[in-house]
């Protein structure tokens, strides 16, 4: 032993080691619990990629299906519904979806689609999280909680609440009728179509 | 008749021991153990196989994750799908099987139990032995006997790759060993790495975090043993103060 | 930025955010008054690490707990699945149910060095007797919170571990029956009661635990600990009312108390990480099947912390009065300050044969925890009866050993406890079983005269000078 008397650094480094290691022990021990908080393997396991088969769907209806909890609409729009989205510039807030956190690369355009006349959108107001409904005869998207209007290519119109446009999922075609939610194109000639 | 009740409860739990007792004296089951390492990935993956070739006709593993299993296992998706997925199943779901219980009843005339947890639950030198111990006994209905399991509804799956054998009795009727009557397409010591290779891979479905909670722990003990060694360097430099 | 000094003077008032703070709510007084100016013998050894520890655990308890709970389901019908959801599909799900599971066993671990500490010492004599009653209090609660616990997984220990613990409630006379369907909501085990017990396991009795510690430690606090010289240390006090062989607890003894809990969670780690089922005792291999009213297990036995009274229980063949031994097992606790009312407090002053009964006692509590994980064979039953009335013995003695006691005083005591346990053997003595009774009761009667008569002949029961201050 060195001395008798309290060295004053020394206890300072010591306290101060101390410290760090068990605040750092402290902290990664929230570790587990936290991530106990993320999706479960067995949710993860149902959010996976949902396969819908569209051979049925006729022109103007609308189809819904569940992915990661999330309602998602798969539309088959006329051609009159696609006329109502060539005729409506200056009339919503994102006309060019410059907002890439809607939409993924390949539905940055005019149509916010893969196929024009097929729409795939997640249903969830970007307001607050409603459901809004398909008005077919309007050619629009209208969200009763706060009046948000959408066009049929899910652009948010000038005046609504909302910010932004409703969200295109990540899809795919596998097949002519088969549409894959959850999946990016493989390549750029499918998502040409 | 209030002290009925516990008395019942007290004597089965005589009884039953007592039963446990006599159960584990069949020595001759004893005398399989198996060699399971849950860290020999090419073992645990030759289970996998295995276990879905011939056993999870009727046997479930219904707390299976398939994708955490091909994780585990360091098997890719797409090998798992072509090669363990169970007809129509997906990847995130869980190894469940299409048999009706009634139909098992009907075919078995028992329920073939999950397996999730048997390695947990009756220790991995159950099931070794399980699958070491048939013997043909005409008096049974399936034609074959069980040391492990006396008189097990469960047919004997891998007749054909172990071969038959009859018991070895000594003097006094105990069952000493087993006879060779018929070969196999597997001789002996191919089979005992098969049913080893399946009995460790039950080991690791009854309990997948066992591939991880090892390493970890070392990392862990290894920090806390840190943590405790500047605690004590700590306490000493102030207990200087005290005299 | 001037240097801040460690110390905080008394009588100054801090100010800013602190002080605005301080004159609403006395923060700073309280850590004062608990941790830097609260003064503590200085001569703590090992054995009191486990007070803080305790505390930890708790903690520990409480927050796993509240993870599970995110994840487990309280229906008979999926309480198994979630579990092993939890082990298996939850990010980490494994690592936070085994340090709950191994937390429970770690606690009971803590708690019995805890209370020995306590014997040994004398801690729970005049002026702690309220300090020791909380702490029994908070036994019994958490014996409760680990019964109810145990059942929530739904395994099959779980389930038969649960109906014979509630069917201990139906030996009570006349109403004990219709006690039994009560607790179980019920006419068998079942849903109510799984979820009854999980409403139990995961607010009231915690919060009852809570309670009870802030308790335990207020009354410690106000008449300060008890140290392994049992002296007063408030007895001398230097001219600042400082006591002479006191130190503050922040930062001696929480630093020191730091090593204990590296040291703890170092083996505490070990248990989660590489051996979390301990071999059956801390998750027992039956409980990896799920509850099955149809087919009782094997072999059952409690988790190993209830044990020694299980093996009191199980030691007299009628369930009634099995029952009131183990219920009198655990209610002689509370009755420890008045049955040992010695001045001398800690064993280092008290006589060889308090040190041989402490002894014996020890040893008797594990051999009862050992016997109560056994199948009952007769040799095992003959011993858990002699070490059951061994558990009772102690208490006996340690009245006994209260004060000086005359000739006269001996004999009768010596021959009141040796009469009690004759006549129990006389009323069970058969031709079959005459030997092991015999022998049985002539080790326990030697055992008793070697304790109370020695005295009369000789120097063990000689106490040594208490010193007045801490020896060192």
């Amino acid at each position: 032993m060195s001395s008798d008397s309290p060295d004053n650094s020394r206890r300072k480094f010591l306290t101060g080691s101390l410290s760090l290691v068990g605040g750092t022990g402290a902290a990664a021990t929230l570790w587990p619990f936290l991530s106990s908080m993320a999706p479960s393997a067995k949710s993860r396991a149902a959010g996976a990629p949902v396969k819908v088969d569209i051979s049925r769907l006729k022109d103007g209806e609308k189809i819904d299906l569940i992915w990661r909890k999330k309602p998602i609409w798969v539309v088959k729009r006329t051609k009159n519904m696609l006329d109502s989205i060539n005729t409506n510039e200056g009339q919503h807030k994102d006309p060019m979806s410059e907002n890439t956190e809607q939409q993924p690369d390949f539905a940055k355009n005019k149509f916010r689609s893969l196929k024009p006349e097929i729409l795939v959108l997640e249903g969830v107001c970007t307001h607050l999280g409603c459901n809004p409904a398909f008005k077919s005869d309007e050619n629009k998207f209208f969200c009763a909680c706060h009046g948000s209007n959408f066009d049929l290519a899910g652009k948010v119109a000038n005046g609504s609440p909302a910010g932004a446009n409703l969200k295109v999922p990540p899809y795919r075609f596998e097949d002519e009728n088969t549409i894959i939610v959850g999946e990016l194109p493989q390549s750029d000639n499918e998502s040409k179509g | 008749m209030i002290k009925k009740n516990i008395f019942i409860l007290l004597f089965l739990v005589i009884v039953n021991s007592v039963s446990y007792a006599a159960s584990q004296k069949s020595e001759l089951a004893e005398k399989y153990k198996a060699m399971n390492s849950i860290n020999n990935k090419a073992s645990l993956q030759r289970g996998a196989k295995y276990f879905v070739n011939y056993c999870s006709g009727c046997h479930s593993l219904k707390y299976m994750r398939m994708s955490t299993l091909a994780e585990d296992l360091n098997i890719e998706e797409v090998v798992f799908s072509q090669n363990l997925l169970f007809s129509n199943k997906k990847i995130g779901e869980t190894m469940t099987i299409p048999m009706s219980e009634s139909d098992a009843i009907l075919w078995f005339n028992a329920i073939p139990p999950d397996l999730s947890l048997t390695a947990r639950s009756k220790g991995p030198d159950y099931i070794y032995s399980k699958l070491n111990t048939y013997y043909e006994d005409d008096s049974s209905p399936t034609g074959f006997n069980n040391i492990a399991l006396p008189n097990t509804s469960m047919p004997n799956i891998l007749a054909g790759l172990q071969g038959g054998q009859k018991l070895e009795l000594d003097d006094k009727n105990n069952p000493v060993g087993f006879i060779k009557i018929s070969k196999g397409t597997h001789n002996d010591l191919e089979y005992k790495q098969l049913t080893n290779d399946i009995t460790n891979f039950l080991v690791y479905v009854s309990e997948p975090a066992k591939l991880r909670r090892y390493s970890m722990g070392f990392w862990v003990l290894m920090f806390i043993f840190i943590f405790t060694i500047i605690a004590y360097y700590t306490k000493k430099e102030f207990w200087k103060d005290v005299h | 930025m001037s240097e801040i000094s460690g110390k905080i003077d008394d009588k100054s008032s801090p100010s800013g955010v602190i002080g605005w703070v301080d004159e609403r709510l006395p923060i700073l007084s309280f850590v004062r008054n608990h941790l830097t100016h609260y003064y503590t013998p200085k001569n703590f050894n090992f054995w009191y690490f486990f007070g803080s520890l305790a505390f930890l655990i708790l903690f520990l308890q409480i927050f796993t707990g509240i993870f599970l709970a995110m994840h487990y389901k309280p229906d008979a019908k999926l309480a198994f699945d979630s579990v092993e959801f939890i082990m298996r599909d939850v990010n980490l799900g494994w690592l936070i149910r085994y340090m709950h599971s191994t937390g429970a066993s770690a606690f009971f671990v803590v708690v019995y060095l805890h209370m020995f500490r306590a014997l040994m010492y004398g801690s729970f004599k005049k002026p702690r007797e309220l300090i020791w009653l909380f702490g029994v209090f908070i036994y019994l609660a958490l014996m409760a919170e680990a019964f109810m616990g145990y059942l929530l997984p739904w395994g099959q220990t779980s389930y038969w571990g649960a109906q014979v613990i509630i069917n201990l409630f139906t030996t009570i006379p006349f109403i004990g029956q219709e006690l039994g369907i009560w607790i179980r909501g019920d006419f068998a085990i079942s849903d109510p009661t799984l979820t009854r017990f999980f409403a139990l396991h995961i607010v009231a009795v915690p919060m009852v635990i809570l309670l009870l510690v802030i308790l335990h430690l207020a009354a410690l606090h106000t008449v300060g600990s008890n140290n392994p010289d049992g002296v007063e240390i408030k007895k001398h006090k230097d001219e600042n009312g400082v006591p002479l062989d006191g130190i503050p607890f922040h930062p001696y003894y929480t630093v020191k108390d730091f090593v204990g809990i590296g040291v703890f969670l170092f083996l505490f780690a070990l248990t989660v990480f590489f051996i979390p089922e301990m071999g059956g005792y801390f998750l027992e291999h039956a409980n990896f099947i799920p509850a099955n009213p149809l087919v009782t297990p094997d072999h059952i036995a409690p988790v190993w912390y209830f044990t020694p009274f299980y093996s009191i229980l199980r030691a007299i063949p009628d369930p009634a009065y099995g029952a009131l031994a183990m219920a009198m097992s655990i209610v002689v606790l509370f009755f420890m300050p008045w049955i040992d009312s010695n001045p001398i407090k800690s064993i280092r002053y008290r006589s060889m044969l308090f040190r041989i009964n402490l002894f014996v006692f020890v040893i008797g509590f594990l051999i009862l925890g050992y016997l109560g994980v056994k199948a009952p064979t007769p040799l095992y039953s003959a011993l858990a009866l002699r070490f059951s009335e061994m558990y009772f013995i102690f208490f006996a003695l340690l009245y006994f050993y209260s004060s000086a006691r005359g000739n006269l005083y001996s004999y009768i005591f010596t021959g009141a406890i040796v009469f009690l346990i004759a006549i129990y053997d006389v009323a069970r003595i058969t031709s079959d079983n005459y030997i092991s009774v015999l022998i049985g009761l002539a080790s326990v009667c030697i055992f008793i005269m070697f304790m109370t008569l020695t005295p009369l002949f000789s120097n063990l029961n000689k106490e040594k000078q208490v010193p007045d201050r801490i020896t060192g």
